[in-house]
């Protein structure tokens, strides 16, 4: 009995730090509508902050005014990167902030480096709340009931704010309805503005509080952010309460799977996740988002058209260029075009699910790391030809999303995203802990093509036949009658299905092709590589995909392949310095602020200004 | 006369609000049935139902006798029910054109078809519903910027693709210029009749109702108080009643004299 107890005290303590960061995440999200990526990071830095504060600070008095003044610097951090960075991307297409919260990820991971230096830091103990205490003959560190009494008082005192208040009321009000409180004459972009300084408060205050647990690493960005993103869809999106109760009920979960099923934490949570959504679609205690609430933001999309002879030229001299590359390039060279292209395929792959199909799936790269799983298991335990396991690897990614996309797709908007989100999720943390078969961590290796493949010149085009292929396959797909119905899907769901379209049967067949042609990329990617380790698998791949579909033009054809191949460019030449991640990460910015229509778009944009001038 | 659509004791309640409350009636071949209310009388939950947005509390909803309650909009479409929208419903990534040829696709069930290119499929087609509809010289312009008032044009050609035996129209020309809705008017009146389809539409605007609807329906609170030709209708005191606010109206009653009945 005292065992259960201490366990989900314990459950309770680690729930603390996870509320505040999940609580803030949800309150930006819920007046802004920004899905802040960089929330982990604000998290990592309210460690930071605190930790040195901690060391210059004495005593109890110092330790706790730490964490407050870590949990307002950060805030303060957050005001500078609202007003800079997110302020000038409002108006910008649906979800294209998410790229500027990305931008920020990389920056402040770099800026933290340089700061802290690479050295995990181990966080000081709490002055006075040292020791354990026994409650029913099992030991519990003091801290732990620190947090457990603080917790509920910190909820307490946001939900007085948010539903006493009258700053409360505008941001109540905002979640509903931003475009009225607008036009009641409050000022939005302040409320924006508070409200993600108030949330990225939450998240350093959250850091803060953890350290004497965790201390701070630089890792701990991207760590937290799946468990925050799994506790805000289990509470509901918006829902204070509904996420401490997430958070709780994670955090129970999680102690008790150490302690049962060390092997199967992560896949435990996960699959709480994933059984949550799919019965309560919406999340714990959150609400049906309300139709039409995501109206597509800024400029309509334009009709597409088949490429005209200059395009079609240009792109054929293009590839009769890169078709010749073994002519004029080193291997190195050639190794490095395989990359690009077969993460070119990737990219396309999910900008067809998210421009013409309107998708929007933060977990694509499940059907990447999937199909090229697939191959490699098939090798390793199977003794597979080379050949037969990489037809299956798309086909195994296939099935892959014909089940998951049947699950996901009766979710719309950010949920839908959300619980692709958490398959992938699920299938990363699967790979990572089924050790036995998947060699976890240390992943499979000696997944070499067959010997008629071998020579790099060979695979270069084996790659290049059939990432070309793919990308003209997509490219022939959305100008056919299966890709307008995807569109009209995307355009008008209550038009589509009153003529006739079943448009969830429609997104489900676009679901598995793009997942099939995610699978080939990965199928590629393994057997050019020899080797394949989960980080494939995991929600960084899948932000990568996303975020290179909106660098290069959610509503351009050409967006996913143009962005794909300026993002792994940019990147193959920036990472030979030491602090890529900055310049990366300011560039994504910049390109983010100046041309929010992405790379193709900014550019047809300005063409089409000149033909216009000229006519 | 022939009974196209029949709705036989439509209930809808939401929680304890009976939004539509034993509503019956049919709509005969050819004719241009009008149904009006206030603000809050269950006109749009009524046409969900019958359109399959909605599934019936109680009530049964049959399309040439052949029940349809609770079927999904897409295959009572299939059945031959086209729809507009109070607001327009359209595709605003495509070319006009595009919008009606989609329609058409569906129709002849290409949904699925993989061969390039869809802005070929059924143009011919297309080109002929748009210029009934007075679109011919905006065919490929981008839907997204098209006025309001031809907007509602390409939706009358989008649900007259697929060569409906019904149209639901709600609120025709709700959101439109008096000359823009007299004009629109006395084009879906020509269109249905060269067509011989019949409309079931509900409308605001009593002088539109007045001119061209065959028969009225006056639906208050949920339940139908009025049924019968124009002129009954008019003179009927409880739709005055209704419309010019002499309090709460129950119960129903049928207006005699209905050229139809």
């Amino acid at each position: 009995m005292g065992f259960y107890v201490a366990q989900i005290l314990t459950g309770l303590a680690n729930a603390g730090a996870l509320f505040m960061v999940a609580s803030g995440l949800s309150l930006i999200f819920g007046v802004t509508r920004i899905v802040n990526f960089a929330h982990g990071s604000f998290y990592m830095i309210g460690a930071y902050i605190g930790y040195t504060l901690m060391q210059t600070l004495p005593g109890a008095i110092g330790f706790w005014s730490a964490i407050l003044l870590a949990g307002l610097a950060v805030g303060l951090v957050g005001l500078i990167v609202e007003v800079l960075v997110l302020r000038p991307v409002y108006k910008a297409p649906e979800l294209f902030q998410l790229v500027a919260t990305f931008g920020v990820i990389l920056v402040i991971q770099d800026l933290t480096l340089m700061i802290w230096g690479p050295e995990d830091l181990l966080g000081p103990r709490a002055p006075g709340l040292r020791g354990v205490v026994h409650i029913m003959g099992e030991p519990i560190p003091k801290y732990d009931i620190a947090l457990l009494v603080i917790t509920p008082f910190v909820a307490l005192g946001l939900w007085y704010v948010i539903a006493r208040t009258r700053i409360g009321i505008l941001v109540r009000a905002a979640t509903q309805d931003r475009e009225m409180v607008g036009a009641l004459g409050v000022n939005q972009a302040w409320l924006f503005t508070g409200v993600f300084a108030l949330g990225t408060a939450l998240a350093g205050l959250g850091g803060a509080l953890q350290l004497p647990k965790g201390g701070a690493d630089l890792l701990m960005d991207f760590n937290i952010l799946t468990a925050v993103f799994v506790v805000v869809v289990i509470g509901g999106m918006g829902s204070l309460p509904g996420a401490y109760l997430a958070a709780v009920i994670i955090s129970v979960v999680n102690v008790f799977g150490v302690t049962f099923l060390p092997q199967s934490t992560l896949v435990l949570i996960f699959l709480v996740m994933v059984l949550v959504l799919m019965i309560r679609p919406y999340g714990l205690l959150g609400r049906e988002e309300v139709a039409g609430e995501h109206g597509q933001v800024g400029e309509p999309e334009v009709p597409i058209q088949p490429a005209g002879r200059r395009s079609r030229a240009l792109v054929a001299v293009g590839l009769l260029v890169l078709a010749a590359l073994p002519l004029y390039g080193s291997s190195f060279i050639q190794v490095l075009a395989t990359d690009i292209m077969i993460f070119c395929l990737f990219a396309a792959s999910l900008h067809f699910l998210l421009g013409t199909g309107g998708l929007v799936s933060f977990g694509h790269a499940a059907y990447f790391g999937g199909g090229a799983y697939v191959a490699a298991l098939l090798i390793t335990h199977a003794q597979t030809p080379m050949e037969l396991a990489f037809l299956l690897a798309p086909i195994g990614a296939g099935l892959a999303a014909l089940i998951i996309g049947w699950i996901c797709l009766r979710l719309t908007g950010v949920y839908f995203a959300m619980l692709t989100l958490a398959f992938s999720q699920l299938l990363w943390s699967l790979v990572f802990q089924w050790g036995d078969v998947t060699g976890g961590d240390d992943g499979l290796v000696n997944i070499w093509p067959a010997d008629w493949l071998k020579p790099t010149t060979i695979y270069f085009y084996f790659s290049l036949i059939l990432c070309v292929g793919g990308i003209l396959l997509m490219r022939h797909i959305a100008h056919s009658p299966f890709g307008y119905s995807l569109r009209a899907a995307r355009d008008s769901e209550r038009r589509a299905e009153a003529t006739g379209i079943n448009t969830r049967h429609v997104r489900w067949m676009a679901f598995c092709f793009a997942g099939v042609l995610a699978g080939l990329a990965g199928g590629l990617f393994v057997f050019s590589k020899g080797s394949i380790f989960p980080n494939e698998l995991e929600i960084a791949r899948s932000f990568d995909a996303l975020i290179v579909v909106f660098l290069g033009g959610v509503k351009t054809l050409a967006g996913g392949v143009v962005g794909g191949a300026f993002f792994k460019g940019v990147e193959e030449i920036l990472t030979r310095f030491e602090y890529w991640r900055l310049a990366f990460g300011l560039l994504i910015i910049l390109v983010v602020t100046f041309a929010p229509q992405g790379i193709v778009g900014s550019i047809r944009k300005i063409f089409d200004r000149k033909v216009e001038t000229r006519s | 006369m022939k009974r196209i659509l029949e709705a036989r004791g439509l209930t809808k309640a939401f929680g304890g609000l009976v939004a539509v409350d034993d509503v019956s009636f049919c709509v005969q071949s050819g004719e241009l049935l009008a149904l009006i209310g206030p603000n809050g009388a269950g006109k749009s939950t009524c046409f969900n139902m019958l359109m399959g947005q909605l599934k019936p509390t109680k009530g049964h909803v049959l399309l040439n006798g052949v029940e349809i309650t609770g079927l999904a909009p897409r295959r009572i479409w299939e059945k031959g029910v086209g729809r507009t929208f109070q607001i327009t419903a359209t595709y605003p990534s495509m070319t006009v054109a595009e919008n009606v040829q989609m329609a058409l696709i569906s129709h002849h069930k290409k949904v699925y078809s993989m061969r390039p290119f869809a802005r070929e499929l059924y143009r011919e087609e297309a080109i002929d519903l748009l210029s009934m509809v007075e679109l011919f010289d905006q065919i490929d312009r981008h839907c997204a910027v098209l006025a309001y008032g031809d907007l509602k044009r390409l939706e009358l050609a989008i649900a007259l693709a697929h060569d409906p035996i019904i149209l639901l129209m709600d609120e025709p020309t709700a959101g439109m210029a008096p000359s823009e809705r007299i004009k629109l008017m006395q084009l879906t009146t020509e269109v249905i009749e060269s067509r011989g389809v019949s409309v079931l539409f509900t409308e605001h605007d009593m002088d539109i109702v007045f001119a061209h609807a065959h028969r009225i329906m006056v639906l208050n609170r949920g339940k139908l108080i009025a049924e019968g030709s124009v002129d009954a209708v008019r003179r009927d005191p409880h739709v005055q009643d209704v419309y010019l606010g002499g309090g709460t109206v129950f119960g129903r009653e049928h207006a005699s004299g209905s050229p139809y009945q």
